[in-house]
């Protein structure tokens, strides 16, 4: 393999696991956008999502299109009972107090996940096997990168349809924006709170689940993807949706081809000190507009 | 149809309305007048269920609403226009429109809705060219029209309007008023809140005057409207708005 191919490798690889780190920035923005808070069990979900598949696929030999959206729609009421439960009744309303409140619920979730699992890590089969596919120029792509890549982008185009053309969308939107103004136009709040915690509970899911495969799953996998996440759509501008996926990709990039060209060693550090470096020089990130986008 | 009884507010240990008490008949435009700090968006948002009372009834065609979410308080038709506008600024024009009809989601509205979505554009034919927009682009009388726009589309029983003309240019209130006066004559039920005392009065059958919480003068408004007239001449006042001492 000459170097341009192995460029070409990192490049793939990069654009794999930076569309994970946008599906889970996407997570954090979601809930950010309707309550204001960054939700720390969005770690859980990502976990959860690859325990849950592993426990149907591999122990119950469930079909794994099947797996796949029971899986989903679990973590997604996960989502939803943390916020009809522990959220929504909250005695305060503090924005610092939620937020720990979701540390709590994280770790909560991440004991009781290594009570059921314990700590070992375990595998998902490939969704279409593990022979390489051969590319035009030399490289070989495995086909669960394109699954990923794929299904992605699959996710990003639902969202974009169900925010910019649905109703309930533009409600969430709305929501977003100006909750009193919500209010007045007959949207419940906390209906589209609770739509955003399912969401984001669907999407760590979902990334939990594609990445699984390639990476091996535990009750904790969450943790490390969940803060690469946060780096992704703080890099981009924390609540953009746009940034999420640039973020994403940007991050994953910068750690495929720092680990490649540099040393794997460096790998997490990366993604940490870009982390850094934006809230350092540019807290708003790259698509940001600050705090004034949202009233 | 809306009738307010025995209503006191408080902020904190603040009291903001105290023992408030007025009723609406139906297809009345009905003005609340008072200055800063009287009391009356106070008393919209107990209406719209955004804010809750210490006390006292609201009763809407002779149900009690006062602890109704405000999601069901729009659902029955009481639609605010809230002050400031509050627009949905990152959305397009078309889409805070759209929202404003949101309490009548679902399939068989469809056209009615895009009726109705047609017709507030002939009564603001500014809009028709901004409609993919984002709203906090819009001037502030463009803003102001969305915003009543915005509720129009909720098809509301009761219209309550916060302060329409503030700030606006004299020409772009006319138009207002001759939007409130329109919609009086389709039927419906408009509770217009106003410091610009003589214009309130104007247009509305009857008025309460509202000061520091409490309910100081009401009346028809051709008898407030006197009461205005010779306040003014006797305080000296030239200003359109009045205060109430
Ligand atoms: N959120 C709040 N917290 C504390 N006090 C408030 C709050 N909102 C209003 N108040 C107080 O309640 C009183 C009534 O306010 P309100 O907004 O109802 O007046 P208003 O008649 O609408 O005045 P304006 O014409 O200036 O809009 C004021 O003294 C105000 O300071
Ligand atoms: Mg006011």
């Amino acid at each position: 393999m000459d170097f341009s191919q192995q460029i070409a490798q990192y490049i793939v690889t990069g654009l794999t696991i930076g569309a994970i780190y946008a599906i889970v920035a996407m997570g954090f923005n979601i809930i950010h956008n309707a309550t204001g808070i960054v939700n720390f069990a969005q770690c859980e979900f990502i976990s959860l999502g690859g325990m849950f598949m592993y426990s149907l696929v591999v122990l119950f030999k469930v079909n794994l299109i099947i797996s796949f959206f029971i899986s989903t729609a679990g973590v997604a009421l996960i989502g939803a009972l943390i916020e009809i439960g522990p959220i929504r009744h909250a005695r305060s309303k503090e924005i610092i107090v939620l937020i720990f409140l979701t540390i709590g619920l994280s770790e909560v979730l991440r004991g009781t996940a290594q009570e059921v699992w314990g700590t070992d890590n375990v595998g998902v089969p490939a969704f279409s096997g593990e022979n390489p596919i051969h590319l035009l120029g030399g490289g070989t792509i495995v086909p669960q990168h394109i699954w990923i890549f794929a299904i992605t982008v699959l996710v990003m185009l639902l969202l974009h349809y169900f925010f910019k053309k649905t109703l309930m969308g533009k409600a969430m939107r709305a929501t977003a924006v100006n909750r009193r103004a919500a209010a007045l136009a007959g949207i419940s709040v906390n209906r589209m709170t609770l739509f955003s915690f399912a969401f984001s509970g669907a999407l760590g899911a979902v990334a939990g689940i594609i990445i699984a495969p390639i990476s091996t799953t535990s009750y904790d996998t969450g943790i490390m993807l969940g803060l690469k996440g946060f780096a992704a759509a703080i890099l981009g501008g924390y609540g953009n949706f746009a940034g999420a996926i640039l973020g994403g990709v940007i991050l994953g990039l910068l750690e495929s081809l720092g680990a490649g060209l540099v040393s794997s060693q460096y790998k997490d550090a990366i993604a940490f000190s870009v982390l850094l470096l934006v809230l350092f020089l540019k807290p708003t990130g790259i698509m940001g507009y600050g705090e004034a986008e949202r009233v | 149809m809306l009738k307010i009884d025995g209503i006191s507010s408080h902020y904190g240990g603040v009291q903001a309305l105290d023992d408030i008490s007025l009723f609406q008949r139906e297809g009345e435009i009905l003005a609340l007048i008072g200055g800063n700090g009287a009391g009356k968006t106070t008393l919209l948002n107990l209406i719209s269920g955004i804010i809750r009372p210490s006390c006292g009834k609201i009763l809407f065609k002779g149900e009690n609403i006062v602890s109704f979410p405000p999601e069901r308080i729009v659902e029955l038709g009481i639609i605010q226009v809230p002050e400031g506008r509050h627009l949905f600024g990152p959305l397009t024009v078309r889409e805070n429109l759209e929202l404003g009809a949101y309490r009548r989601r679902g399939k068989h509205n469809k056209k009615k809705i895009s009726e109705d979505f047609k017709y507030i554009l002939q009564l603001f034919p500014v809009l028709e060219k901004r409609l993919n927009q984002r709203a906090e682009t819009l001037s502030g009388g463009e803003q102001q029209m969305l915003a009543i726009g915005r509720g129009l589309m909720g098809k509301p029983v009761l219209l309550l309007l916060d302060e329409p003309s503030l700030g606006l240019a004299p020409l772009v209130i006319q138009e207002i008023i001759s939007v409130i006066e329109r919609l009086r004559k389709e039927g419906t039920t408009v509770l217009l809140v106003e410091q610009n005392a003589r214009a309130a009065l104007r247009i509305s059958d009857r008025a309460y005057v509202l000061e520091t919480g409490k309910i100081w003068l009401h009346g028809t408004a051709s008898d407030l409207l006197g009461t205005v007239e010779v306040k003014r001449a006797y305080l000296g006042q030239d200003s359109m708005a009045f205060s109430i001492r």
